[in-house]
């Protein structure tokens, strides 16, 4: 058995000296930017982008979630909007369904591409092919993808793909998106399938950092696959685990484009509007943008309440 | 470099980033160049996409003769794509002040229109010299578009729902072409009868998604003599016997008889490729579906025919009305406002020009003997040379709408904040179409609710 030595972390090295401190403190302005005008050159085009795009929006969205326009009009209603959009009734239905969609992501989505990566990741031949094949989805368009599945996987007569399944299996059929029921699993096992491979490649190489030795140390100790799973893979990829369930949050809590393409929008009986299709409706088709701002702003907040709490956690584990 | 000197450097970056930024919006207001030596140039949208050739090629002929016409004023056509027939897209536009000088709005948009400060007052410069035909507009249809005594738009097209009926299938099923339902209840048996050709048709087909299934509810009330809101428009007023046999028509035919097909949950087009394809026994449209359905979703025009609205026990006792119109863009110029209604009346509004231009449309296979648009009243100048056209160069059998047109039902126009309305009630529509369990009162109570709240918030 090899002998691994471990370096000893010095303790508390101190602050090493800046390199800066022997230099003079103050040289022109323009002096520096001439010295590294490419360097600048990239930072300006980069901030402009993020300002233009990211920034400026964001900061336009919250004026705007405390602003009404009428008749060409802007006037500062303070948390009107706010409570406003919290006693429409939609509101309520919309994060039901959002985090309902998310706890069922997490269970289906996040959990499926760790364990089809470990399978994978087991396989001795045709390892680069059934990667291809897994990451294939992630090519198809979204709107594509999803489209397959409205018009072939989810047709609720008997010709639909999957009731043909179902009853070749001699299993009842199911009304798939037409069934208030059946809506979030539905767009659950599309946005699965759809966004698996991004997941599993993360997982592989993850799983491809994980020494050997602790496999075989685990192995001569008696421990059986699980055991191994439990004992060592999930330890020794709990960063990246963390951080995928982070993304995932963030991402499914942003649900759109499968209610708006497998559900026409709403649903059956509102069961597929997410708050992200909400703020569409109340900004594009209700004429209230000032509404779909104020929802916005609260997503922002909830998602942010959300990294906060896993930046935390993280810093902790570390 | 130094922290502090970075961050000011990236600060002078973003300041110098941010004045380029407003230097390069601010270029856009500096087109002012439309009256530049004695030239007025507007734009217009809605120009047909470059898919549609013969629509756009008829579009730039109408421009070159205008022009030729009018040799002072430059037409800017622009193609918005969707936008003339999609609410997201038209939002996006007036919300970023992107509409075009004299833009396309639906009547439901006025109040949205308003709301932007996008709109001008037109009522001082509309008149029979901008536009020669203005007297013979429908009154009615001006009012739609005023709003405190002041005009907003150019109405340029009117419709009103009817059945509209497959004859192909209705003779396959042993139904009379020539007597189709008047009521609901007949609706519901030649449904039945038609569903069970097989196939996977349905006999009557109808919305529940994208606010087209609460358009749907609102006509199908209105047959019944019902009204979505109050007079005053302040409160829901569908939660009652009307509203709920609306619903319970639509359960039966859907679960009780299973006459309209597996798919629900449609919307403005998922319904018409379905008719175009074949597989749909009836609905209700506006005489416009058919041309729809022809020129996007490959059905025939012989093969669909209209008749009125039907009624719950007997004649319907109304049903809704709605259309198009033109807007202008505030601060225009009166030179730019004149040269944009000429336009409207040649484009729009002349018998024999433009949407009127029968004779030039017979052949293109493009229809002629629709009985719509419907915009000059009754008895109007306009209206009688537009029928004498319309009759002289029809290429589709006028017999097939004339049970349409020869009994009118009385128009009613869409709600108060009609979108969002519709939105709320897709879930009632839904829940009857795609749920066997279904509670119609407690869906008409819930929609009451939205619909009060919505109603609310917007006082």
């Amino acid at each position: 058995m090899a002998i691994t030595t471990v370096p000893e972390t010095p303790r508390k090295p101190g602050r090493p000296p800046s390199p800066y401190s022997a230099r003079p403190q103050r040289t022109s302005l323009g002096r520096k930017v001439r010295d590294n005008l490419t360097g600048h050159a990239f930072l300006i085009g980069a901030v402009l982008c993020f300002v233009v795009f990211s920034w400026y929006p964001m900061v336009r969205g919250i004026i705007m979630s405390f602003q009404r326009t009428r008749r060409g009009e802007t006037t500062w209603v303070g948390w009107d909007n706010y409570s406003r959009i919290i006693a429409d009734p939609s509101f309520w239905t919309a994060w039901q369904n959002t985090f309902y969609f998310t706890v069922l992501a997490l269970a289906l989505g996040y959990v499926v591409p760790f364990f089809v990566a470990i399978l994978l990741n087991e396989f001795r031949h045709a390892k680069g092919y059934l990667r291809i094949l897994v990451y294939l989805p992630v090519m198809l368009p979204p709107a594509s993808a999803l489209f397959l599945f409205k018009f072939y996987a989810y047709d609720p007569s008997e010709a639909g793909l999957f009731n043909a399944i179902l009853k070749a299996l001699h299993l009842p059929t199911s009304q798939w998106m037409q069934s208030p029921e059946m809506t979030m699993p539905a767009m659950v096992l599309a946005s699965t399938w759809m966004n698996m491979g991004g997941a599993v490649l993360i997982y592989l190489a993850s799983l491809q950092n994980i020494p050997g030795e602790l496999y075989e140390a685990a192995e001569l100790d008696g421990a059986g696959i699980w055991r191994r799973i439990v004992h060592v893979t999930i330890p020794q990829t709990r960063l990246i685990l963390a951080l995928l369930a982070m993304l995932q949050i963030v991402a499914t809590m942003q649900l759109f484009i499968e209610p708006l393409i497998l559900a026409n929008g709403a649903g059956a009986e509102d069961s597929a509007t997410s708050v992200a299709y909400l703020i569409y409706q109340h900004g594009f088709f209700q004429n209230d943008l000032n509404g779909a701002a104020a929802l916005g702003v609260i997503m922002l907040v909830v998602l942010a309440g959300f990294s906060a709490v896993y930046v935390r956690l993280t810093a902790k584990q570390d | 470099m130094s922290v502090p000197q970075y961050r000011k450097a990236a600060a002078v970056a973003l300041v110098a980033g941010l004045g380029l930024s407003l230097t390069a919006c601010s270029t856009k207001s500096d087109d002012k160049g439309s009256t530049a030596g004695g030239k007025v140039t507007i734009t217009v949208d809605c120009q047909p996409v470059g898919a549609q050739k013969e629509l756009l090629k008829n579009w730039n002929d109408d421009v070159a003769e205008f022009q030729k016409q009018n040799p002072d004023i430059t037409i800017k056509s622009v193609s918005v794509g969707e936008q003339c027939n999609n609410p997201p897209d038209f939002t996006a536009r007036l919300a970023g002040g992107t509409v075009t000088d004299v833009f396309y709005g639906y009547m439901t948009d006025l109040q949205q229109v308003l709301d932007s400060g996008q709109a001008m007052d037109i009522s001082p410069h509309v008149n029979k010299d901008a536009i020669p035909t203005w007297d013979s507009v429908d009154p009615a249809l001006k009012e739609v578009f005023t709003d405190g005594g002041k005009l907003y738009a150019v109405p340029v097209k009117n419709y009103s729902m009817g059945l509209v009926y497959n004859k192909a299938l209705f003779q396959q099923a042993g139904l009379d072409v020539n007597n189709p339902p008047k009521t609901w209840a007949e609706v519901r048996a030649a449904a039945k009868k038609i569903s069970a050709l097989g196939n996977g048709i349905a006999g009557y087909s109808e919305y529940s998604a994208g606010n087209t299934g609460g358009w749907h509810f609102t006509s199908l009330l209105y047959s019944q003599g019902g009204r979505v809101l109050t007079e005053d428009g302040k409160k829901a007023d569908f939660n009652n016997a009307m509203g709920k046999q609306v619903l319970q028509n639509l359960k039966d035919m859907r679960y009780g008889d299973n006459s309209m097909g597996a798919r629900q949950l449609l919307q403005w087009g998922d319904l018409l490729t379905n008719a175009g394809a074949g597989k749909v026994g009836m609905f209700i449209g506006a005489p416009d579906a058919t041309q729809a359905i022809v020129s996007q979703f490959q059905g025939k025009f012989q093969d669909w025919a209209m008749a009125p609205l039907p009624g719950q026990d007997g004649a319907a006792k109304g049903t809704l009305g709605g259309g198009e119109g033109y807007f202008f863009k505030k601060d225009l110029t009166p030179e730019q406002v004149k040269a944009g209604l000429k336009w409207i009346a040649y484009q729009k509004l002349t018998p024999g020009k433009g949407q009127f231009d029968y004779v030039r449309a017979k052949p293109q296979n493009y229809p002629v003997g629709l009985p719509q648009p419907l915009l000059f009243a009754n008895g109007s100048d306009a209206q009688k040379q537009e029928l004498e056209l319309r009759k002289a160069n029809a290429n589709v059998d006028t017999a097939n709408f004339a049970l349409f047109e020869a009994t009118p039902v009385p128009i009613k126009g869409e709600p108060r904040n009609a979108q969002a309305v519709y939105a709320v009630l897709d879930a009632a529509m839904s829940g009857v179409l795609t749920n066997p369990n279904s509670n119609i009162d407690a869906l008409l109570k819930t929609a009451e609710e939205k619909v009060n709240q919505l109603l609310a918030a917007e006082s």
